[in-house]
């Protein structure tokens, strides 16, 4: 393996959007969550939602914050690492980031000011209205990003100019292109699932401190919250796995190639196998390992048996997917996504049974999923990303094609600059959120008085603890 | 009837830049000023004048780059390869501080400590990175073939260093003056000194930068009626409808001097203001109409016209009500800030 500009590129945009979507992820469906939550308090004067509120506005301006700083990465890095892609295609998925930035980031941005600081400056259906807004930005961001990134799975509404750059020859159809309307509800399943996944899973966490101490404060918070998570899981988690299978359909229709490395098929045959394990292994063009249920295959993507799928044989080995990421992270993907199903299905009946805080080993489920929704988005772009190789623009414009020409040693350096940063500021917001994960939704039920943060009976004539001498 | 439609599209852009160099400038500037500060309660009422207002102010660069690719993606191809290391260092910085907005109101002892540490030092490397950009910007790219063909260094030299030490200066002074406007009691005495301070030398820099880009590129003199070669002359019928621009950014300085010292709230601010206009408009001078420098103009480096229309339909809309609201966001937030009123 060489370590030109191209491979660390590749490397460098994996990791920092791979850390970036973490947060998207989170943050879109907890806006959301915000609004229903402060909606709620609006209409019933329930105390209850308002301390929930204020607990998870705290996590959001934290998960909120490092979202913003990662995703300015992002935007520059298209022209710094990928330079000959935007030359090319500029012209036609320039204007879907435009509008992204136009129609989202203004809104979510000022308004998240309003949000975060403005309680005691507008009055509650304002702030009320502000907590809408943003959450309605952060959707339509996902909206624009999508459909870029969908363009590039599924390129469509395009001409290729004699000088060889692309341009549209009609917006709607790049936009609303094939694989666009799956991809969206998928993600947007996906965030809401994530974000019901942590709220679950920090409320039953506290519920399940409450069994020994049942005097601890902010167990009727965390009632409420988890019994919203678990509605929310019940019915986003069956109606993702179909939405999955839809995404699937249309990669089968318009992306074989990927199909056939999530697969594991190599051969283009009918009656394809289901392989449950294997890996992958293109120097022999074939799986080792294999583990398969023989005859399900078509069934699952939908295929009439005698009808034959593609497999990675009818692909030039130059343009083939590497077939490891897509094919083990698929599989991860789908398992946490059953998992799921199952917390939901499980805490369903525990609510309709009404047994739903008596039940610790639910509990600690719902605890242990908590993470589930982080893992199974990162696989998931890891499939559909690796699985669009070795292409930028599928079928049409070839990664190798589209990176920028910069010295090695410069994409070394900047790759190297982001992980020791994002190892600095992520481990630090990490351990900032745990923290207030771990004081639960009492700690914010008390207006923040300035400064709070100091346990009490610190001494006030401590030394302050960021001014040196006499600076000035 | 048929829109100019590349160069409406540099209008907006250049708009989108001014108006993020003015916005997220005195937010930068307030990191720039951290070290000064003579206690931590006074950084933590810095920190809040802008906490309300920095995410949208930081948004109107990411509309500048994102409006870049959008609009004239061949000049951001070029630009963002040429400038790659300035560009990491100034992603680094506001990474940094960032984060510190509210890494730094979370943390404890040691790490509070750490965090104002790296809001300031975040602020300066992504001003310094900036002033690099913008001087590497201005004395010229190298392209060959649509493409960018000079070295990775060629944005270090003692101009671009130049002009990054006026940037700082510049912000520093946006900052202070924003200060002077927000707050009261002692530190509004400290922002008044530091609007002094940093007003000096911005007026300095300023002042040695406008000289130094004459000599950055030949075409900028010839821009402004100069001929430095073997036969000195000034051609005065182009250079005197420019004066007026160095006679704006006088007046920005007398505007803040002046306000200082007789101790108006808002004065130096709207001073500081017209001095980074005229600044704006005499670096434009030289480089106009290209958006690569002395390579590629705007009209070579645009979109397609269906892509650039189909923006603008939408600017022409969202532009106005994104100004609209963030004017709102300005009142809510808008007099003294309120000393007691912690962060969230």
């Amino acid at each position: 393996m060489d370590f030109d500009a191209l491979l660390l590129s590749r490397m460098q945009f994996a990791f920092t959007v791979a850390f970036h979507i973490l947060f998207p992820a989170f943050t879109i469906g907890l806006a959301s969550y915000l609004a229903v939550l402060e909606g709620l308090w609006l209409r019933t004067k329930k105390d209850v939602f308002k301390t929930l509120y204020l607990f998870w506005v705290k996590i959001f301006a934290l998960s909120f914050g490092m979202g913003v700083v990662s995703g300015v990465v992002l935007s520059y890095q298209f022209g710094t690492n990928w330079s000959e892609f935007i030359r090319l295609t500029g012209g036609v998925i320039g204007p879907l980031m435009a509008y992204e930035v136009l129609t989202a980031f203004f809104l979510e941005a000022s308004f998240l000011g309003v949000m975060l600081f403005g309680w005691s400056k507008v009055g509650n259906r304002l702030h009320f209205v502000a907590t809408v807004l943003v959450a309605v930005g952060t959707a339509i961001s996902a909206f624009w990003i999508l459909a870029a990134n969908s363009w590039m799975q599924t390129p469509v509404g395009y001409e290729i100019l004699p000088d060889g750059r692309f341009a549209a020859t009609d917006y709607w159809q790049v936009i609303f292109n094939p694989s666009f309307p799956s991809r969206f509800v998928h993600m947007m399943l996906a965030a809401y699932l994530t974000t019901a996944l942590v709220v679950g899973a920090v409320s039953a966490w506290h519920l399940l401190k409450g069994r020994k101490d049942p005097a601890r404060p902010g167990l009727p918070e965390s009632r409420v919250a988890l019994t919203m998570a678990v509605g929310l899981i019940a019915v986003a988690a069956p109606l993702q796995l179909w939405a999955g299978h839809w995404s699937g359909e249309v990669a089968h229709e318009h992306q074989p190639s990927k199909l056939a490395a999530i697969e594991g098929y190599w051969e283009t045959r009918p009656d394809q196998p289901l392989h449950l394990f294997a890996i992958p292994d293109r120097s022999i063009q074939g799986n080792r390992f294999e583990v398969s249920i023989p005859g399900v295959g078509n069934m699952i993507q939908g295929v009439p048996r005698d009808e034959p799928i593609t497999g990675l044989d009818q692909f030039a080995p130059e343009d083939q997917p590497p077939p490891v990421i897509p094919f083990f992270g698929f599989r991860i993907m789908v398992g946490l996504g059953l998992l799921m199903i199952g917390l939901g299905l499980w805490g369903a009946w525990l609510v309709w049974r009404r047994r739903l805080f008596e039940s610790p080993w639910f509990m600690r489920f719902a605890v242990a999923m908590g993470p589930a929704g982080f893992i199974a988005v990162l696989a998931g772009w890891m499939v559909t990303e690796v699985g669009r190789q070795p292409w930028v623009v599928y079928g049409v414009l070839r990664t190798s094609d589209a990176v920028s020409a910069v010295l090695a040693s410069q994409v070394a350096t900047s790759l190297l600059t982001y992980i020791v940063v994002y190892a600095i500021v992520f481990t630090a917001g990490a351990l900032f959120i745990l923290r207030l994960m771990h004081e639960g939704p009492v700690a914010a039920a008390t207006e923040p008085a300035p400064r709070q943060d100091r346990p009490p009976g610190w001494a006030l004539s401590h030394a302050p603890e960021d001014t040196p001498g006499d600076p000035s | 009837m048929s829109l100019d439609l590349p160069l409406i599209w540099a209008g907006i852009i250049a708009f989108a830049v001014l108006m993020y160099v003015i916005l997220d400038g005195f937010d930068l500037g307030i990191g720039i000023l951290f070290p000064f500060a003579r206690s931590k309660e006074e950084r933590d009422v810095m920190m809040n004048t802008v906490a309300p207002v920095w995410d949208g102010n930081e948004t109107w660069l990411v509309l500048g780059g994102g409006g870049l690719l959008a609009a004239f993606p061949l000049a951001y191809s070029i630009l963002m390869p040429a400038l790659y290391l300035p560009v990491l260092l100034m992603l680094g910085g506001l990474i940094l501080r960032g984060v510190a907005f509210e890494f730094r109101f979370r943390a404890r002892q040691r790490g509070r400590a750490f965090w104002t540490q790296m809001f300031s030092g975040g602020s300066i490397l992504t001003t310094f990175a900036q002033g690099l950009i913008l001087g590497g910007f201005i004395q010229g790219v190298t392209v060959r073939d649509d493409r960018f063909a000079g070295g990775p260094y060629d944005w270090l030299t003692p101009y671009t260093m130049l002009v990054a030490a006026g940037l700082l200066a510049g912000y520093a002074l946006l900052g202070a003056a924003w200060l002077m406007l927000k707050t009261k009691d002692n530190l509004h005495g400290d922002a008044r000194r530091w609007t002094g301070w940093s007003a000096f030398a911005t007026a300095v820099l300023l002042g040695a930068v406008s000289v130094a880009t004459l000599f950055a590129h030949p075409r900028v003199a010839d821009r402004w009626g100069l001929n430095l070669g073997a036969s000195a002359g000034v051609d005065w019928s182009v250079l005197t409808p420019l004066l007026i621009i160095p006679l704006i950014g006088t007046a920005g300085l007398f505007l803040i001097l002046d306000g200082v010292r007789r101790g108006s709230h808002s004065r130096p601010f709207i001073g500081a203001l017209v001095v980074f206009l005229s600044g704006y408009l005499g670096l434009a001078v030289g480089f106009a109409p290209y958006v690569v420098p002395y390579a590629v103009d705007f009209r070579v480096a645009a979109a397609p016209d269906n892509a650039l229309g189909l923006m603008l339909a939408g600017a022409a809309f969202i532009v106005p009500m994104i100004l609209a609201y963030t004017a709102w966001v300005y009142w809510v937030f808008r007099g003294k800030i309120d000393e007691d009123s912690g962060y969230h």
